[in-house]
């Protein structure tokens, strides 16, 4: 953080008297280390792999690539991480893998975004019995860890992208209700929103045009955190068994798949194993870095 | 116990609030899983029946069974025979819930408190080792390898862990379970790698959350007079400042205990574990809804019940948190000494 938002950040009160200098603040950020640049990278290229996962040199994450339960090995560039049991590229499920894990990590976070920015904008703004309501709604929902809660919702409806999809904004949506509620609690008390209030401005306008721009960008910061943990969530669904259903590849039905072949073939459980680490660790990073630059309930 | 009689009046009244929030919100939790329930697809007697039997034999099954009455009947039912510890009986396994519950109890509560255990043993010394050199490079590596660990879910640690400990260096067994009555080192060796899996997640948060309230805690002025005394630093750390920078790590070693126990399903199918997550596993690839109904409405209802003695007995332990409102804030783990100290740690 520079010196300028550092001083833009104060809290009123805190202003120095007239006359009196401002003292330089050094900057406080060290540059960003090398964990950090390393973690952009990672998300980019997986971004990027999984994206272009159609048009790349790689096989079918269905097809038979070569012969089952090869090592990782220089060659063939399917056969680079490997085969599994049947002899599908590993490569190419790891990439395939990627589309569904960042896609469902992704939609379901911003699905619970949505419903907790509103909920959490309400109950922030208005607070009394809306307040009450909505924070005890997070409530309930918090009182069941949340795999709980996705294998409550597996047992009645069958597994498929859209019941993991719904399952994992449910889960993730309180947590972002408690956020955007203290996030707007801090705003609404702000002089700007007050002079809007005063010049007559309706609630609807105050919470779009003067609260909502600035909870925004906190809340934001905390998507890839939660992105990994849905990551997490939808992986461990998938290492049941519950989760989107065979032959789409997943991170952690792969990991399932291999674990049978631990003792003869332990890369089968290495290759999904690391690049799934690799990626919550990245979106971790990540959003560690983000959330302290963006997050105001962090900073006052 | 020093506190004025209306502090003492307050303590109580904040802590029924607390507790009949609680009731209401497993009351809410209990009836919003039955309501699921009841959509699943497949009534209970196809369940039992199978799948050739006629609609008319259904039906008739469904309604000696009670499923025939209204949904808010058959819920205030299930609840009334709930609170009595009775929460049906399987149509699968056709043994009670509950017996099922209490049979498994034991080896997902031990699991669950050898990972919380585990979790502290390697986080607190940590977390006193970055906080008496904050800043220096070995806490920043520190903070980088907690981090490390917090990327590592179960499911990915339990295998690796498997293939090291158990597959190349064969110190402890890949799968299964020992009872504590066929000894107590083989029980822990079959505890251990599990417990391990699902106790590394939960180690940054620890670390974390005790490196920065004993940061701030050092940064008091008691501790700057206990240094000017002339204490050495290991006794100011362990005598002076550890205590008072416990308090955000008991209420988060609590929670994780109660999620804990509801979060060792993936551990427990991995090794092959006789507990209640394994149970609710099955139940869920079974569609056995009337386990799946006890045993969420069982592990919901220790959530709130542990969240609800952490957040009484704060006023409890600690003098200083006495009047509610602060009381709540520490809670949170957001004491004014450590606020400063959040905001650096995060950029370190």
């Amino acid at each position: 953080m520079t010196a300028s938002t550092a001083l833009r950040t104060r809290k009123a009160g805190d202003l120095p008297a007239p006359g009196i200098q401002i003292p330089a603040v050094a900057a406080i950020r060290k540059p960003r280390s090398v964990l950090v640049w390393f973690s952009y990278f990672w998300i980019v290229l997986i971004v990027a792999l999984a994206v272009l996962a159609p048009v790349l040199p790689i096989a079918g994450y269905d097809a038979v690539a070569g012969p089952p339960r090869q090592p990782p090995q220089f060659g063939p560039i399917d056969l680079l991480l490997g085969t599994d049991r049947v002899g599908r590229s590993l490569l190419s499920r790891v990439i395939y893998g990627a589309q569904v894990s960042l896609v469902v990590g992704t939609a379901a976070a911003l699905g619970g975004v949505v419903l907790g920015l509103v909920l959490g904008l309400i109950a922030g703004y208005f607070r009394k019995g809306a307040d009450t309501v909505i924070v005890f709604v997070a409530d309930v929902i918090l009182s069941f860890p949340a795999l709980v809660l996705l294998l409550a919702i597996s047992a009645i409806f069958a597994p498929s992208l859209w019941t993991i999809l719904v399952g994992l904004a449910i889960t993730s949506t309180p947590s972002f209700i408690r956020l955007s509620r203290a996030n707007t609690m801090a705003w609404a008390g702000r002089d700007f929103v007050k002079a809007a209030r005063n010049m007559g401005a309706s609630d609807t306008r105050v919470l779009l045009r003067e609260i909502l721009p600035n909870v925004v960008p906190a809340i934001a910061a905390y998507l890839p955190l939660v992105i990994a943990a849905l990551i997490v969530a939808e992986g461990s669904l998938s290492f049941l068994g519950l989760g989107i259903p065979p032959p789409t590849p997943s991170w952690g039905g792969m990991i399932a798949a291999g674990a049978a072949d631990l003792r003869t073939a332990p890369y089968m459980v290495f290759v999904p194993a690391a690049v799934l680490f690799l990626t919550v660790f990245a979106l971790n990073q990540a959003g560690e870095h983000l959330r302290l630059r963006f997050d105001r309930t962090l900073q006052d | 116990m020093c506190a004025s009689n209306t502090g003492q009046a307050a303590v109580l009244r904040s802590a029924l609030r607390k507790i009949g929030y609680a009731a209401l919100v497993v009351l809410v939790v209990t009836f919003g899983v039955s309501l699921m329930l009841s959509l699943a697809p497949g009534s209970v007697a196809e369940t039992i029946l199978g799948e050739n039997a006629t609609p008319e034999n259904v039906a008739l099954l469904n309604k000696e069974l009670g499923y025939d009455r209204p949904f808010i009947v058959q819920y205030l039912d299930w609840l009334s025979h709930a609170v009595r510890g009775d929460l049906g009986v399987s149509p699968i396994t056709h043994l009670p819930v509950t017996e099922a519950i209490l049979q498994r109890l034991p080896v997902t509560l031990e699991l669950a408190v050898l990972a919380l255990v585990l979790s502290l043993v390697i986080a607190v010394p940590l977390a006193i080792v970055s906080a008496a050199r904050a800043g220096s490079a070995l806490d920043r590596g520190i903070s980088a390898a907690t981090s490390v660990f917090l990327s590592v879910p179960a499911f990915v640690a339990g295998p690796v862990l498997i293939y090291f400990f158990a597959v190349q260096l064969r110190v402890f067994p890949a799968l299964g379970w020992v009872p504590i009555e066929d000894g107590l080192g083989a029980n822990l060796a079959a505890a251990f790698l599990p417990a391990l899996a699902a106790a590394l997640v939960e180690i940054a948060a620890f670390h974390r959350v005790l490196r920065a309230d004993l940061i701030g805690t050092l940064r008091e002025d008691f501790v700057a007079a206990a240094r000017a005394k002339g204490l050495s630093p290991s006794y100011v750390m362990f005598r002076h400042a550890f205590r008072p920078s416990s308090f955000s790590l008991l209420t988060i070693s609590a929670l994780s205990l109660a999620r804990l126990i509801g979060g060792t399903i993936i551990v427990e199918t991995l090794f092959v574990l006789p507990g209640i997550g394994q149970l609710i596993a099955n139940a869920v690839l079974q569609r056995d809804v009337v386990t799946v109904q006890g045993v969420v409405a069982f592990i919901a209802v220790t959530f709130v019940v542990v969240n609800m003695i952490v957040d009484v007995s704060y006023g409890l332990i600690d003098p200083r948190l006495r009047r509610a409102p602060a009381a709540r804030k520490i809670a949170r783990g957001r004491s004014r000494t450590v606020k400063p100290v959040q905001k650096k740690e995060l950029t370190a």
